[in-house]
Formats: C-alpha cells, structure tokens, sequence
C-alpha cells in the first residue's frame, strides 16, 4: 500500500514563492509513489479556480500563447493526472465556508468541498502531513 | 494523535475573518476529535493578554458588528480542555506579565521546548 501525505495549504494563488514550493512537493511525493491529501485553506481555495485566465504580457512583448502564463487550476489539474497515470491516491478539499468567503465555486473537477474535520480525517489517514501557513 | 499548534504571527486577517483563523481552526479539529493543543510565539502571544478588544473598525456606512474576540476563542479552547501557552521569553520581550494573562494560559520557556514537543505526534508551525 503506498505511503500518502497530507499536506494543507493556505496561501491564495500569484502572491508566494510558498504556492509553488507546495506544488513542487506534491509532484515530488507523486513521483517518488506517494498518494497526496490537499486540504486547502483560506486564499489556497483558489488554487483550483477554472475561472483563472492566462495573458499577454506587453512589458515583454509576448502574446498570451507566448507569455503561456501560469494558473494554478492547470498544476492540480496536472498531479491530479499524474496521480492517476501511478494509480496513486490525489485528493483535494477546499475548505467550504473559506469558498463561500470568496466565491470559488468554479473549480477543477474533482475538487471536494468540506472542513476541518476532513483535514483531521486526512492526517489520520496518512503517514505524514505538513501545514503550510500563510505569513 | 496529540497535535501541538504553533502560532505565529498575530492579526492575519483577524478582522475580516473576525476570527484568528488559526485559533479556530484548532476548535474545529478539537470538535473533530483531534487533541490539539497552542503554543503562542512571536507577535501571538500578545493574543494571550487580558482584555483586549478588536471593536469599532468603520469604513464609511459600513461597521462591524462581530469582531473577532481573542480572548473568548482562548477562553473556550483552554475550557474544551486545551493547553493554551505562550512563550515566555517573547511575553517578556513586549513587558507582558503572567498577571495580565488571560486565565489559564500557560507560561512556556524555550528552554523547554524540546521536551515539550516531544510529547506530540504531530507539531504544525502556522
């Protein structure tokens, strides 16, 4: 039985390096066999937001396609396939009234709503959880 | 599986969370089932002074009529059976007194931090 870690997330999309570190060890732990649980909290429900858009950047002459500009939507889409292509566990809650609060309704399929108590259900389902906070 | 929170730093949106989103998230886990436990340190031990209050923030028409109350969040963790601590040599840094703390905070040294959170399974620096 792989091994999964439970990791929880806090900080919202395009405002710390932390975001894409977080991201770095969920596609590590995937790679090296890990299933993952991704509780996220606070601005990090926004991370799975479809409604994210890619633009153009003038600063550096580069149109949209060009620029190809990040959104997180496409990362957890991303490991979410990846977990899938290793048969491996992916799971991403987004702590509900935190969504209510920002009104992140459109979200990557897949992506559950919950609470707390399902961030306790992840820990004590996985081998290892690490909280990453916002500062 | 005993957790021990750290918290650090203060006033993260407290206000318009009206709520530390920390504190209550760890009133969640403890309605969960999860014995979770605080430890202050940093600016957040200041959360562990009697009598403060967040009230009277206006912005034009608009006023908040909930505003986050620290020392009710602190108060109703340490009666749910949570250990509420700060760290004693951050209290003293500010000129924080054990008389001016809420009831029932522990005072923490780092000196005994080591044994302190080897008494957890897991620690979660927030």
């Amino acid at each position: 039985m792989p091994k999964t870690l439970a990791v929880l997330m806090m900080d919202a999309p395009y405002e710390q390096t932390r975001t894409t570190t977080a991201f770095r060890l969920l596609d590590a732990a995937l790679r090296n066999g890990y299933g993952v649980r991704v509780f996220a909290y606070e601005g990090a429900v926004s991370l799975p937001l479809t409604l994210q858009k890619a633009h153009p950047n003038a600063i550096h002459g580069r149109n949209a396609e060009e620029e190809a500009h990040p959104t997180p939507h496409v990362w957890v889409s991303a490991l979410m396939h990846l977990a899938q292509t290793k048969g491996l566990m992916f799971d991403w809650v987004n702590c509900g009234l935190c969504v209510d609060e920002r009104g992140v309704t459109d979200v990557v399929p897949g992506v559950r709503r919950g609470s707390p108590a399902d961030f306790w259900k992840m820990v004590a389902e996985s081998d290892n959880a690490v909280v990453i906070p916002t500062r | 599986m005993r957790v021990l929170q750290i918290i650090e730093p203060a006033h993260r949106a407290t206000l318009e969370e009206q709520d530390d989103t920390v504190l209550w998230f760890t009133r969640a886990l403890r309605g969960a089932g999860a014995a979770a436990d605080v430890l202050l340190v940093g600016t957040a031990v200041g959360y562990a002074v009697r009598g403060q209050t967040s009230a009277g923030l206006t912005l034009g028409a608009w006023s908040q009529r909930q505003p986050p109350d620290i020392e009710h969040e602190i108060t109703k963790l340490i009666e749910s059976g949570a250990t509420v601590a700060a760290l004693s040599e951050d209290l003293s840094r500010r000129g924080i007194t054990p008389e001016a703390l809420i009831d029932g905070v522990r005072v923490q040294s780092r000196h005994g931090l080591g044994r302190l959170l080897a008494q957890y399974d897991r620690v979660w620096k927030w």
